[in-house]
């Protein structure tokens, strides 16, 4: 790889016999902010050359699902650390969830969230906006002057928490309409998810002494908002999605044209709950690791188009947090960096994604769910130049420590993962390149 | 808590040729030496008065059974007879693996103010019967200790001297004493086996 | 064993050691001078995240009986609450040169964690809804000492197994020691996914007591706590004592030669009539008596020897 100055704003680059997207290998002009040119290039003067041979692009990815914890827990992570650790993992856009303190429930809170990232200029990071005032479930949040504001928030949710009151989930699909938002839920009826419930109920919780909690208590609430979708005609988003039963629910609920999207972790892809024999807390998520049975159902929900979208649930959170009880401790696990790689690891060397179908479920559906339209977009002339460039044969052990995150709870270190971000672009520029992040 | 037998000497728990080494007492030199203490104690009591017989698990238990026999065969008289286990009070718990503690069984009359006779097998270095002694403080007050070993191979590393020895026995610190007894080990004899003293530190 | 975090960590031979030196400690408790000095010199830490006196004592005279240095730690409030993190606390107390840790913890699986934090040994005094295991060790003990070898014994275990710290203790000792056990309990305080563990495991699962008790060597009454009923896991106390306490009418269905053991505390009238506890049948002031020596013997095995202890 020769390059001038990547750090260089304004810099040019030609991306070098890349695989597009899977489609056959090409050069790409990338200057100011788009994509000049596709197909066999040569070099003009003051172009960087970057020397992609063997790695994948893509366009840049979407994550649906992202937490900052900025304002509130800088200690865990911040707006700058997240879109550092999310351009590290190809992303382009991260949707920023509201469960922070205080809650982005408010037009000023939205746009402050905003305006941090458009400062730290790693990744548009958009903020989305609380269905609730406070998450408490009670009172709808000023959505309507939330999606007028600077930021345009078009998805909703009260993630952490279910909007578990019918009413008020009726209500908010039915007044998002208005502007074309979309309520991601978290589905999880509370009465069966209750106190202390850590972990997903099963033989594996019955034996660990574990209060878990079912499957159905996340697809009670799948199954009731499709049928209130239904009802309302509006659009629900399903987040993190976790177990079979939901996924028939998604699949019965597709077939009659409801208007359900859904997303998946890429944990849930490829974690189990058998991995809380330890009672090691960097397990402990929400929703929790299902069995094997499960992780298959989703895997082929997201080949076959069930679930639209894998997304991320990056959730940051400071050692002393995590170092508790198992019962006790944060619900949460890095997601950003490693992301891709598990997509790779488990979709595509499997055969069950093409890099295309990659493309859609990483960056193209999640831009269209969240309704980004500067992402997600093809990797084609006059396209805005947000892509990633992946080495898709690159293998190797997960270093928590080498995470651009703040924090370590990472599930995947020491696991061996294949695929590796080699660079990202953010409308041209460089944000990852030879490791590290460029400002 | 890696050996089960931990607590037993090794030549229980190894299967090693029973006919290596060379036999120093046959069975009937045992029971004669038995024969021959018994009539020591009792000569040194002026008697059975007040004796209680206690033996240190695992072979002193059944020599010490023997012992009290033999005194009833020489003055008809039932000397109370028990066990006194000194796993607790082994100076060496620290580097040995676990062992597992046995009985001790103390006759209902007591240990106060009685002439205790203590029994081993082998007498080595002194810090069985050092740790007997310490189990002893804490069970009672005897008027006075005698004790009474089968073998004594020397190599004493606490100032501990045996009032009855049913043989003398130089041997090299290499060297070990593999003591059978009959009810213990099915076959009876005292040998002396080349090899190391691993757990042999008595 | 370097920890006895759960019931599984011993082997059957291991845990034939440790009841069987727990007769030796038993006898201690009748001695003028009730001291071994076995663990002269080593230093126990009582760390306790939940009130337990019975426990707490037990092993404290437990570990001061083998002449060791013992201290009592009370954690007691969530550490989550005051900012500290389990890890924090626990660090901060073997930071004192603590050989063994002996942990009880409102949280399943918290021993289990601390044991891969620290050097010292690590005893699990109960945590969660988990484990047990010393419990189950004393109840294995008392109940060998009055009906003699568990081998193909059979026990049936009732009550709330789902919050119960002592089921799973006990299920995997008394197997361990070839026993038969039955799970007794309305499906709703059946452990989840008992069916499977069951069919893994090898033991049985009913929700009728009435059909279990004639066959029974060992009927072990767990507690049931009245708070359950908010929770739907029965509808009234009246109703569980019909379903599944042991009541006078079926002490008489119990097999002459059964015994009955409660690990404690009891409810009498709810899930054990009073005359049940009182029969010379029952074990329940044996199991208490057992404690210390039990424990002893786990602290001995534990700390005794350095060579024992190596990591």
């Amino acid at each position: 790889m020769t390059h001038a100055n990547p750090t260089r704003d304004g810099q040019a680059y030609v991306v070098r016999g890349a695989d597009l997207v899977g489609g056959g290998r090409a050069d790409l002009l990338l200057r100011d902010g788009v994509i000049v040119e596709v197909g066999s290039l040569s070099a003009p003067k003051d172009v960087t050359v970057l020397d992609a041979d063997g790695l994948v692009a893509l366009p840049g990815l979407v994550d649906l699902h992202t937490h900052l914890r900025e304002p509130g827990r800088e200690d865990a992570e911040t707006i700058e650390t997240g879109s550092a650790a999310a351009a590290a993992g190809g992303f382009t856009a991260v949707l920023a969830m509201a469960n922070t303190d205080p809650v982005t429930d408010t037009a000023e809170a939205a746009e402050r969230v905003l305006d941090l990232g458009q400062k730290v200029g790693l990744v548009d990071v958009q903020p989305v906006g609380a269905v609730t005032k406070a998450l408490a479930g009670e009172q709808l949040a000023e959505l309507g002057l939330m999606a007028r504001s600077r930021a345009g928030v078009r998805v909703f949710s009260d993630d952490g928490k279910c909007v578990h009151d019918a009413r008020l989930m009726r209500r908010a699909l039915e007044y998002v309409k208005a502007f074309g938002g979309v309520v991601s839920q978290h589905a999880q009826e509370p009465r069966l998810a209750d106190g202390q419930a850590c972990c997903h109920e099963g033989e594996l919780s019955g034996r660990l002494g574990l209060p878990g909690w079912p499957g159905v208590a996340e697809e009670v609430i799948v199954a009731r908002d499709v049928m209130l979708a239904r009802h309302t005609g509006s659009r629900v988003h399903i987040a993190h999605v976790s177990t079979a039963g939901s996924v028939e629910v998604l699949r019965w609920a597709k077939s009659q044209g409801i208007a359900v999207t859904a997303e998946v972790t890429p944990h849930h892809l490829l974690l189990t709950t058998d991995l809380l024999g330890g009672y090691d807390p960097v397990f402990k998520v929400n929703p929790p690791l299902r069995p094997q049975e499960d992780v298959e159902a989703l895997r082929a929900a997201l080949a076959d188009g069930t679930i639209d979208a894998v997304a991320t649930d990056h959730a940051p959170h400071a050692r002393h947090d995590k170092e508790h009880a198992f019962a006790e401790a944060a619900f949460g696990m890095l997601g950003l960096e490693q992301a891709l790689a598990v997509v790779t690891t488990v979709m595509v060397e499997s055969g069950l994604m093409t890099w295309d179908e990659v493309a859609a479920a990483m960056s193209h559906r999640p831009a269209q769910i969240a309704s980004l339209t500067g992402h997600g977009r093809r990797l084609a002339a006059g396209e805005p130049a947000n892509l990633v460039l992946l080495d898709p044969s690159a293998e190797g052990a997960v270093d928590r420590d080498r995470s651009l995150s703040l924090s370590r709870n990472n599930p995947w270190h020491g696991r061996v993962l294949k695929g590796a971000v080699h660079a990202t672009f953010l409308r041209g520029r460089a944000t990852y390149l030879d490791g590290g992040v460029t400002r | 808590m890696s050996r089960p037998d931990s607590a037993l000497p090794p030549a229980a728990s190894q299967p090693s040729a029973p006919s290596s080494g060379r036999v120093v007492l046959s069975s009937a030199d045992v029971s004669r030496a038995l024969r021959r203490m018994a009539h020591e104690v009792l000569e040194h009591n002026k008697g059975a008065d007040d004796l209680v017989v206690l033996g240190i698990p695992t072979r002193g238990v059944e020599l010490a059974e023997r012992l009290v026999a033999a005194i009833a065969q020489v003055e008809g008289v039932d000397v109370p007879v028990g066990a006194l286990d000194v796993t607790m009070y082994r100076d060496d718990l620290r580097r040995q693996p676990v062992r597992t503690a046995h009985a001790t069984t103390i006759p209902s009359g007591g240990i106060d103010d009685k002439i205790v006779v203590l029994v081993d097998d082998v007498l080595y270095s002194g810090r069985t019967v050092r740790a007997a002694l310490d189990a002893l403080g804490d069970l009672g007050r005897p008027r006075a200790v005698r004790l009474v070993v089968l073998v004594d191979r020397g190599h004493r590393e606490l100032p501990v001297r045996a009032d009855h020895v049913g043989k003398n026995l130089p041997t090299a610190k290499a060297e070990r004493v593999r003591v059978r007894l009959q009810d213990h080990d099915g076959i009876e004899e005292v040998r002396i086996v080349a090899g190391p003293t691993e757990g042999q530190a008595r | 064993m370097r920890h006895l975090l759960s019931a599984a960590d011993l082997a059957r031979d291991e845990a034939l050691q440790i009841l069987q030196t727990a007769e030796q400690m038993h006898q201690v408790q009748d001695r003028e001078v009730k001291k071994l000095p076995a663990l002269r010199g080593r230093t126990i830490v009582n760390l306790f995240f939940e009130d337990s006196t019975r426990t707490r004592s037990s092993f404290e005279i437990a570990g001061k009986w083998l002449s060791a240095d013992v201290i009592n730690v009370s954690a007691k409030g969530s550490s989550v609450s005051k900012g500290e993190s389990l890890r924090d606390t626990v660090m901060t107390v073997a930071a004192m040169g603590v050989d063994g840790l002996v942990i009880r913890h409102h949280a399943s699986g918290a021993p289990q964690q601390v044991a891969q934090w620290v050097d010292a040994m690590v005893v699990n005094a109960g945590d969660g809804t988990h484990e047990h295991p010393t419990q189950a060790l004393l109840d294995a003990y008392t109940i060998r000492r009055r009906i003699g070898d568990l081998d193909g014994r059979h026990v049936a275990i009732v009550g709330d197994l789902t919050h119960s710290r002592v089921v799973r203790s006990n299920l995997i000792l008394l197997r361990t020691l070839g026993a038969h056990v039955t799970l007794v309990a309305p499906p709703t305080l059946m452990p989840s996914g008992v069916g499977a563990w069951a069919k893994e495991d090898g033991f049985d699962t009913s929700y009728d007591l009435d059909e279990v008790l004639p066959q029974v060597d060992v009927a072990m009454m767990l507690r049931v706590q009245k708070e359950r009923m908010s929770g739907g896991y029965f509808p009234t106390p009246r109703e569980y004592t019909v379903g599944y306490g042991l009541t006078r009418e079926r002490l008489k269905v119990l097999p002459e030669h059964a015994v009955i053991c409660h690990p404690g505390p009891m409810n009498r009238g709810l899930e054990i009539t009073a005359d049940a506890a009182d029969e010379a049948r029952s074990l329940i002031l044996d199991q208490v008596s057992a404690g210390v020596a039990v424990r002893m013997s786990v602290l001995y095995h534990l700390l005794a020897s350095s060579e024992g202890a190596e990591k």
